[in-house]
């Protein structure tokens, strides 16, 4: 008796950057048979994460994987492919940098150059992330991975000067375009770059984007000390039915006053906000709308452009990432260990991160790339 | 300070017989470039191909989508930048490219330059890095030495059981991997098979080892045992024919054959119709082969009569009744090294003969633009044919 031939899978591409799509096709099944596709990955820390979905073939027999519906994890794949998804593209250079007192890693693109550049910036809970760099180096951009969360700065002047020091090594950088910098922050790294473009007398970046925005910075504070007074506010904090800790409530509070915040009714270059509407974190909403109106005051709307997303959370993430609704986070002061709620629902979330990556680099090649003055002298 | 044009090729990873996107944005409307590829073979020469582009109203040149107005490749041709690459002015000659180490990607370096005439004075305005792949993720790579049989057996991702080949080159290499792990990227079991070792060889061919190197591949516990196929290039093409033809003998019974560039080992000397001579004698068996077959020649073959062959092939067949078995695909203006596609062609190598280790340089025939278009369009119906006989095909068709 003949062997059943197995069904076809394959994965096009099956080497991608992280942020590309990939089509995923099955053929060779019978005509209209139940099936899972399913996904399968083992992360650096050892956990396995998995997402599936139950489809039917067609009269040609083409899509799925897993023969059935209910209780395919305990049957044998038909067939499987694997897939590798990456954040550095061919070539991307990765160097890392401790020079002048600044430390961080620095991605450069393949090819001479120079490019633009970019000052990128993570928020807190998890050391130094270097991921949205090597994606942005593989989207034609030096980018530079801050750690700035380490050291403790015994002021909030040599704190602001060590952001400056980190902006020039990059604007001084060989294969850098030195007045085509900007900055891109994500939640505390949000405030930083409102802060940085706000006051800083030495450094111009030629647009900034921040995406889960955060302008609350009592004055002459350093990071760590504005956290300590944060800190001080999380008795009242919102627990959830599953205990999952919300600073949102009272961080509002907070930024009604605007002499916690920073003045970003000075900023002079173009920004843009992306933030979720469903964000539980922090009101990053109301400050963009803050924002709006302050720029507005001083006859600067026109700089400004907003991308809010309903459904979305705080953690906007680079596409196709999964949607993490609330995770474990250390406080960084008293070491206590929450699990801390983010917000955000994961399809209107992951269509926001899809969304807002194009916008992001549309954005960046905009006014980084191209910005009519200057085009390509050859 | 300028900014530089922004170069992208997508997708910046691929198989080697996957199509990439060339694009440049952000130069001045209507300016004068030059595209090329570099890359560093394994022997350490550099080989290269270029195109004269102009850019439109918005700056940009699309590869894929514009004409190129000379260098080494004219007209509209998405993958130019790969077919066409010549070894550089001043490298040794007689050269071929071919890859050992299928494990590690081929790097080809990608870049645009100012204007057309000299353009390799100037650095480049921007460069980018492709990677093209001949394993695709979760290929397995496994070498085989078993019952005396040796050689490199690769094994697609996922449970099985598949189909499968065995595949074999013709002379003047060594131990070639590439198509093997290409096909099992595709889905098939494939068995790159060493035959052509000096204890190996002989006047005859030793059937015992392929009847041997064919049940290995076939008992493999990922292999379906009446799913087995046969690919043959040049000399293991000639393999390929005899071993389908005395399969009632030897109990070879593959699903079905693959030859390309049908040949036989070729004393110096010797006249064509000499060798033609010694080769009907092999074609009287054809007639008794008795599934379905695939022939795939070029025209301007100068190192055999292949395409002469495959029309003895089908009056055999003919005869017999079973010319409904044949496919044939007989590209002109293509020579005797059809490969896998966008690999550059080779009208002419270094060889060196077997028996007396003399080096000669053999004209393999075709001209580069008709050569590249065969090959494209031969993997693609060479797919498609072992798709149809070892993935679908409802019954066994019987041994008669």
């Amino acid at each position: 008796m003949t062997q059943a031939v197995p069904p076809i899978l394959s994965v096009t591409p099956s080497r991608a950057l992280v942020d590309e799509k990939f089509q995923v096709l099955v053929e060779n099944l019978p005509p209209g048979c139940p099936v899972t596709l399913r996904s399968l990955h083992r992360s650096e820390d050892e956990d396995d994460w998995e997402a599936y979905g139950h489809y039917v073939s067609d009269h040609r027999g083409v899509v799925s994987v897993h023969s059935g519906h209910e209780g395919f994890r305990d049957r044998t794949p038909l067939a499987s492919a694997l897939a590798e998804r990456w954040y550095m593209a061919p070539g991307v250079k990765r160097i890392d940098i401790n020079k002048q007192g600044v430390q961080g890693t620095l991605f450069i693109p393949p090819g001479p150059g120079p490019f633009p550049a970019l000052l990128d910036m993570w928020g807190g809970g998890a050391g130094l992330l270097e991921y949205r760099s090597a994606l942005l180096a593989s989207r034609g951009y030096v980018s530079f991975s801050l750690d700035y969360l380490r050291s403790e700065h015994l002021s909030a002047d040599v704190e602001f000067k060590y952001f400056e020091t980190a902006f020039n090594i990059i604007r001084n950088h060989p294969q850098v375009i030195p007045d085509r910098v900007g900055i891109l922050g994500s939640s505390l790294g949000s405030m930083v770059a409102f802060n940085l473009t706000a006051y800083s007398t030495i450094i111009k970046p030629r647009c900034i984007v921040c995406i889960s925005s955060n302008h609350y910075h009592p004055p002459g504070t350093t990071l760590k000390a504005g956290f300590k007074i944060l800190s001080k506010h999380f008795h009242k904090a919102h627990f959830d039915e599953n205990n999952y800790m919300s600073w949102r409530s009272f961080a509002l509070d907070l930024i009604a006053d605007p002499s916690n915040n920073v003045e970003v009714g000075r900023i002079n270059c173009p920004m843009l906000l992306v933030n979720g509407c469903d964000d539980q974190n922090w009101p990053t909403v109301e400050t963009a709308e803050e924002v709006a109106r302050l720029l507005r005051e001083g006859g600067k709307e026109h700089l400004l452009s907003r991308l809010a997303y309903p459904g979305a959370g705080h953690l906007i993430e680079p596409p196709f990432s999964p949607h993490f609704r609330a995770t474990k986070f250390i406080i960084l002061n008293s070491k206590e260990k929450v699990i801390l709620l983010w917000g955000g629902h994961t399809k209107p979330h992951s269509d926001a991160q899809e969304d807002s990556w194009r916008k992001i680099l549309s954005f960046l090649q905009l006014h980084l790339y191209h910005s009519p003055s200057v085009k390509a002298n050859l």
